[in-house]
């Protein structure tokens, strides 16, 4: 059998649902609140240089300026931008070839072993090629892409490929179409491991897009990371950092949102 | 054989599966006819074949020879006019009761309207009334099975196959459930082929009962059931009963 029947799909790399329950909670600001003191009081103590390790305070103000002149709007848009473009390339071309996959032996044996192959460069070793032979964001976009693509495309195979027998025998003794069998039952039965995906990948896609700014650009927060660090404004790169986390955080909660949407009718785990 | 006015007729079907080259068939020769509004009942010992019977006359499964004819025609593939109850409900599992009812109208194109409609007729007939918007996880075993046969139902197939409907339920909710099997099947024009582990049943249900032999799968037996319509719980325990399935006892024990 094929290559992929082994893997599993990629879990969510996030606490579970169980979570929610203490961040609706005085907990979760609470930490924040211990945590910004703790790295304050430590500033100030170790008496560290504000280009090592600056204070929250120092990181506040420049956050605030950084927003003032206009230029941390404008490199968040631009990372913004290659996320979402290069989440939805790489989503969509991991989805429908994941299905092809799924569906078709021949064509898993035939492209299997390139894929696999593909998957041990890493991608910051093929970021300074896409960047050479891309100019602009079309290179930004493409490693985002190639970061989700992989994920994904398991998730997806996975996800079609534990269609249960029995409710395709079914849709077979209904005559259903083809297209039918695909939009009632292929698709809403692989939609968790899916969403599984896509969790992962939003995430992976803001790596990708930082990483190639990294590489070479003009424009981005991977992009004031780099200015940060080369003028010793290390503050400025604390702001990209905690721009960043924010992405990723607001990616996480729109997919557990869609997520819960989508897969009201599983069992709910918090029932209990 | 009755051949004539039979809705579904089967020649001499033998099953090999593949990969179980030269190895023992999962049925072997095995000959039925069956009358239009019949109601037939299929029991055999655990792995005898009768699963693989009853897709076989669904058209889900090609027989490596013999053949099936539904309705006169030779049967080569699924039919919209045979409906199939597996032996799970085999709901999907993010439609609710209503909508999982209303699938097979939904595949042919029947509008919303239209099919909602009908489905609630058919949630009355089994009586479900209250659970329309119900998800699969909510229901107890008898209500999905219920669910499963209103939507075999649905789109009012002239041939119901059933595959041992009742299998995972407890015996009180599974007598609940052959009467109500029996009163929707005397209200439709529908013609019944049943899988049943349980020779009770079958003889409480059926107008006829085959009954197949250990693997390979064969015909060992084939009764008429003497008892009259409409049925009652009561007729188990009396004699007449009681000497029909002694026979079909004895039929599956003589291996
Ligand atoms: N897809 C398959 N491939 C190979 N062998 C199969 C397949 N399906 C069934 N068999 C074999 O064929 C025989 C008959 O199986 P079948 O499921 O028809 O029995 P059954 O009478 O329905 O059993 P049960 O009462 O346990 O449901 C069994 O020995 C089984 O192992
Ligand atoms: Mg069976």
């Amino acid at each position: 059998m094929g290559l992929f029947n082994q893997t599993k799909p990629t879990p969510a790399t996030y606490p579970p649902h169980g979570i929610r329950r203490w961040q609706q909670a005085w907990v979760v600001p609470l930490s924040l609140i211990v945590a910004v003191a703790l790295w304050q009081v430590t500033a100030e103590v170790s008496r560290l240089p504000a280009f090592m390790l600056p204070s929250p305070v120092e990181v506040w103000s420049r956050l605030l300026r950084a927003v003032s002149d206009g230029s941390l709007v404008r490199h968040t848009w631009t990372t913004l931008g290659e996320v979402l473009g290069g989440l939805s390339l790489g989503m969509s071309v991991a989805l429908s070839l994941g299905y092809l996959l799924a569906k078709s032996p021949t064509a898993e044996r035939l492209l299997a072993p390139y894929i696999v192959a593909s998957q041990s460069i890493p991608t910051v070793a093929i970021a300074p090629l896409l960047v050479i032979w891309f100019p602009g964001r079309l290179s930004k976009i493409l490693v985002a892409a190639l970061i989700v693509f992989f994920p994904v495309l398991v998730n997806s195979i996975v996800g079609v490929r534990s269609v249960p027998e029995e409710l395709k025998d079914l849709m077979r003794s209904l005559r259903a179409t083809r297209w039918q069998v695909f939009a009632k039952l292929e698709a809403p039965a692989a939609m968790p491991v899916i969403l599984g995906g896509l969790k992962v990948g939003a995430t992976l896609s803001v790596i990708g897009a930082v990483v190639g700014e990294f590489v070479g650009s003009d424009a981005g927060l991977g992009f004031l990371i780099n200015v940060g660090r080369g003028q010793y404004d290390t503050a400025l790169v604390f702001v990209a950092i905690m721009v960043l986390i924010v992405m990723a955080l607001g990616f996480y909660a729109i997919v557990d949102r869609l997520e819960r949407r989508l897969l009201r009718w599983r069992a709910d785990p918090t029932r209990e | 054989m009755m051949a004539d006015d039979a809705i579904l007729v089967a020649h001499d079907l033998t099953m090999k599966y593949a990969g179980t080259n030269g190895g023992m068939p999962a049925l072997e020769r095995v000959s039925l006819s069956v009358r239009p509004h019949e109601f037939v009942c299929i029991v055999g010992p655990s792995g005898c074949g009768k699963t693989t019977l009853l897709r076989l006359l669904s058209g889900l499964l090609i027989p490596t020879s013999g053949r099936v004819e539904f309705e006169g025609q030779p049967l080569v593939g699924p039919r919209r006019r045979i409906g199939f109850v597996f032996q799970q409900a085999n709901l999907m599992p993010w439609r609710n009761v209503l909508d999982n009812i209303a699938l097979p109208l939904e595949l042919q194109g029947v509008e919303l309207e239209t099919r909602r409609e009908r489905a609630r007729d058919l949630i009355e007939l089994v009586g479900l009334q209250g659970f329309e918007s119900a998800l699969p996880r909510d229901l107890s075993g008898g209500m999905a099975q219920r669910v499963a046969i209103a939507r075999a139902l649905s789109h009012q197939p002239e041939l119901l196959l059933l595959d041992e409907p009742f299998g995972s339920l407890d015996a009180l909710t599974r007598e609940r459930m052959a009467s109500e099997l029996m009163r929707i099947w005397s209200r439709r024009a529908v013609t019944v082929i049943m899988v049943t582990h349980s020779i009770s049943e079958a003889v409480l249900l059926a107008d006829r009962v085959f009954v197949l032999g250990p693997r390979p799968g064969s015909m060992r037996l084939e009764v008429e059931i003497p008892l009259a319509r409409p049925r009652t719980l009561d007729m188990t325990y009396t004699r007449e009963f009681g000497a029909v399935a002694d026979r079909i006892r004895q039929a599956i024990e003589s291996a």
